[in-house]
This record gives structure tokens, C-alpha cells and sequence, in this order.
């Protein structure tokens, strides 16, 4: 499933809600923010610019005003593939009852060191 | 069964299901998220939420912008830039979180300037000295960070992000307005008089900030059953009348108000009478500024086509370009 999204980051649009617009909007872009080497590009949020050099730049003044980012990445929006929300419960249902991948499921040895 | 009926019934199920989990996402204090089922209401209650907040942000670029060239120093004008940056910035944030409830960022632009989108009657409000740019940082930054806070709370969110991101930015403006006023109320008679009138000037219509009284205010109810709001207008004015209480000692200057006085029995604090009137008037369009700020807002659009145009022009003929290269 593909859909232009914004600040929901889970690259969705929602239905729109009245008649299109007559003229093309700049698209919508998906900014993505590393704060710090070493760490990952987080989504920051979303922006309209008319191309990917524009996008950049604005997600430059936009989401860095304050020497949040050392790299960003701008995604169009569209390019998003997001899961299905609706089938959420059946797609996600593997780990549901399987406590035993976590570390916390075995209790036994508690107490002994290193372990 | 015809297959619209069908459809029909698949949608009605679908309805249900949805409104559902929508119903147990709020009941557990959860998220709602843009791809989710909700409420035709819960969108357009937030999206003329959210939107107005961001024409706010956007509106109020204006009274503080006029007084960029004269800032007292360079610092001061550097200060006050980063802060317009800053409002624009949010605004920015606020139409992207109204985005995803399906209105195009367009016709959110086209509403404010068609005159048929409202923004915070606060800046209706003209800013006549220096002092008044400590006031509106102080005060109307204040109030407005009072409101913002538990927004960060908000259950639609992309809304909650958005607000979580500006209420760290916002503290900066709160804190620069304060020391404006504080160097003045320190400064010359002349300087602490200014500093007391702009106090006295922006008091009420920061109070006003908050809305009209609970027994006046007939969608906060909903909005609090939705988890959008958390606290009623007048618990927020109260909380905001507390902190200023305080704050005022510290600038050595004092609220317009004879009435202010915390009420032990109710544990609020409680201030003088509001013109409720003048609200009304100004959100209807008929306050000091409000034509001047529409205005101003039109011509920038309208000004600013040409650059819309050339960079999409530019977009065109590079993406073509690219294209025959490949």
C-alpha cells in the first residue's frame, strides 16, 4: 500500500474530504533527521517543496534550526509502503504469546552473576 | 442482495469496527493515528483545531516582524528574527499535522486568506512600543505555552508531536519577552513606565487567550471526551494567572488587576472581570489590527506567487532534463 502522508509516520493519507484542487500542489515530502553520528535518521516530520534540492533546503530551515541534524534525508511521501492498518492484528499477531524471545521470560537465573 | 447492498453492509461493519477501536483507543488514553477509523466529527473538530493553530502561528509573524528594523540592537534584531523563524516554523509543523486529516495544506491557505478561517484574536492586537514585544513574549508566549503543554497530550498524534516539538522552541520566546520587560523595569522612569503600560495593554487580552468561560464554551466538553483537551479554559487561565502572580514580582512590576486572589476554598486562582464583548468583536473581525493583518497576509501571498511559480518551473525543467539525459 502506497499513500502520501505527513507527520503520521506511518506514511498514510487520510480520505480526502472535499473536491480536488484545481491546481498541482508541490508534493509532499518526508523528512528523516540523524542528530548525531552514530545514531539513525529519525522522521521528523513533513514538508511541500517543488523538488528534492528545494526539499533538502527546506528541511534544513525547518527541522535544524537549533544544530538538530548533522544529515537528512527527504523521502516523497508517495514512495512510502506502508502495512495495512486495518489487517494490524493478523499481520502482527507472530510474537503475540511468544514471551520466550524476551530475556526477562527466563527467571531461573536470577542471581547469578554475568548472566 | 444487489452488490450495493453488500458494499453498503461491508461499510456499516467496517463503521462499527472501527468506531470500536477508536472508542477503546480513547477510553485506554491511547493514539489515534491518521490511517485510523474515526469520528467524521473528531476530523473536522481537529482539523478547524489544528488549522486555526497554524494561521495563528502564521498571523502572528506580523505584529512582531514590524518591529524587527527597530529593535533596539543587533542582538535584539538577531533575537527576534530567530523568533519569527520560529512562528513560521510552527505554522509549518501545524498545517503538516492537519494535513494528514485529508485538507490539503492549498485550501487551508486559501480559507485564511478568503477571510473564512479564524486565528487567535490576540494578534488583533496592535504592538506600539519595544516593551510590547516583551509583552507579547512574556504574556502571550506564556499563555499560549499554558494552552500548548498538556496539547502535547493530545490524542490525535500527529497533533501531539507537532506540539511536543514547538513547546520546546516556545520557551525560548516566553524567556527572551521576560528579560525585555525586566531590563526595562530596570532601565530609566521613562523605560518602567513603558514596561508597565505594555503589561497593562496585553494582561486581559492574554487571559482572553484561553476562550470564552466553561459555562460559554460548548465544544471543549466534547473535546475533553475526546481526549483533545485535558484542562477547561478557565482551569487553564487560572493556572496561567498563578505563574504570572509570581512572575511579576520578579520583574518588579504589577498585573493590571485589583481583583487577582488565590481562592482557598476552590484552590484557584481567580482574576478580575474580562470583556467578553471585545472577544467577540475582535473574532468576528472587528478588532484594532484585524483588517491590517489580513491584508498584510494577502499582498505577502499574492507577492509571493512569482516565487511559487518560478521554483515549480525550475522543478518542471530540471526533472525533463534529467529525464533526456537518462
Amino acid at each position: 500500500m502506497t499513500g502520501g502522508s505527513t507527520t503520521g509516520d506511518d506514511g498514510a493519507t487520510a480520505p480526502s474530504s472535499g473536491p480536488q484542487e484545481p491546481r498541482a500542489a508541490w508534493p509532499l515530502w518526508e523528512v528523516f533527521v540523524r542528530s548525531s553520528r552514530g545514531l539513525s535518521h529519525v522522521h521528523a516530520g513533513s514538508l511541500h517543496a517543488p523538488d528534492a534540492e528545494m526539499a533538502v533546503r527546506n528541511a534544513r530551515d525547518l527541522y535544524t534550526r537549533r544544530n538538530e541534524g548533522v544529515s537528512l534525508w527527504v523521502v516523497p511521501a508517495t514512495a512510502i509502503i506502508t502495512s495495512d492498518p486495518y489487517a494490524k492484528d493478523q499481520f502482527f499477531e507472530s510474537p503475540q504469546g511468544k514471551d520466550y524471545r524476551h530475556a526477562t521470560y527466563y527467571t531461573k537465573s536470577e542471581g547469578v552473576k554475568h548472566l | 442482495m444487489t452488490t450495493t447492498a453488500i458494499d453498503a453492509r461491508s461499510r456499516e461493519d467496517h463503521d462499527a469496527a472501527g468506531k470500536r477501536q477508536f472508542d477503546e483507543l480513547i477510553a485506554q488514553d491511547s493514539r489515534i493515528e491518521p490511517r485510523d477509523w474515526m469520528p467524521a466529527d473528531y476530523r473536522k473538530s481537529l482539523t478547524r483545531q489544528i488549522s486555526q493553530h497554524a494561521h495563528s502561528e502564521i498571523i502572528g509573524m506580523q505584529p512582531e516582524a514590524n518591529w524587527i528594523t527597530r529593535a533596539p540592537s543587533l542582538k535584539r534584531k538577531a533575537v527576534l528574527m530567530a523568533k519569527v523563524q520560529d512562528e513560521a516554523g510552527h505554522g509549518l509543523y501545524l498545517y503538516s499535522a492537519a494535513e494528514t486529516l485529508g485538507t490539503p495544506r492549498d485550501r487551508m491557505t486559501e480559507d485564511l486568506i478568503a477571510g473564512k478561517a479564524r486565528y487567535s484574536s490576540i494578534f488583533n492586537y496592535p504592538v506600539l512600543t519595544w516593551a510590547d514585544i516583551g509583552a507579547i513574549g512574556w504574556l502571550v508566549d506564556g499563555a499560549a505555552i499554558c494552552n500548548q503543554v498538556p496539547l502535547c497530550r493530545a490524542s490525535y498524534g500527529p497533533y501531539g508531536r507537532a506540539m511536543v516539538r514547538i513547546c520546546k522552541e516556545e520557551s525560548f520566546h516566553q524567556r527572551q519577552g521576560f528579560e525585555i520587560l525586566l531590563e526595562l523595569a530596570n532601565g530609566t522612569p521613562e523605560q518602567r513606565a513603558m514596561a508597565q503600560d505594555a503589561v497593562n495593554r496585553w494582561y486581559a487580552p492574554s487571559l482572553m487567550m484561553f476562550g470564552p468561560p466553561d459555562e460559554d464554551s460548548p465544544n471543549s466538553q466534547q473535546s475533553m471526551l475526546w481526549n483533545i483537551k485535558r484542562f477547561s479554559n478557565d482551569e487553564l487561565r487560572s493556572r496561567f494567572v498563578g505563574m504570572m502572580v509570581e512572575q511579576v514580582r520578579v520583574l518588579g512590576l504589577e498585573l493590571p488587576d485589583k481583583d487577582v486572589r488565590f481562592n482557598e476554598e476552590t484552590g484557584r486562582w481567580e482574576h478580575g472581570p474580562l470583556d467578553w464583548n471585545e472577544f467577540k468583536e475582535v473574532l468576528a473581525g472587528r478588532g484594532p489590527c484585524n483588517a491590517q493583518r489580513m491584508e498584510r497576509r494577502r499582498e505577502a501571498h499574492e507577492d509571493g506567487a512569482w516565487v511559487r511559480e518560478a521554483a515549480a518551473a525550475y522543478a518542471e525543467k530540471q526533472a525533463l532534463k534529467h529525464a533526456q539525459a537518462a
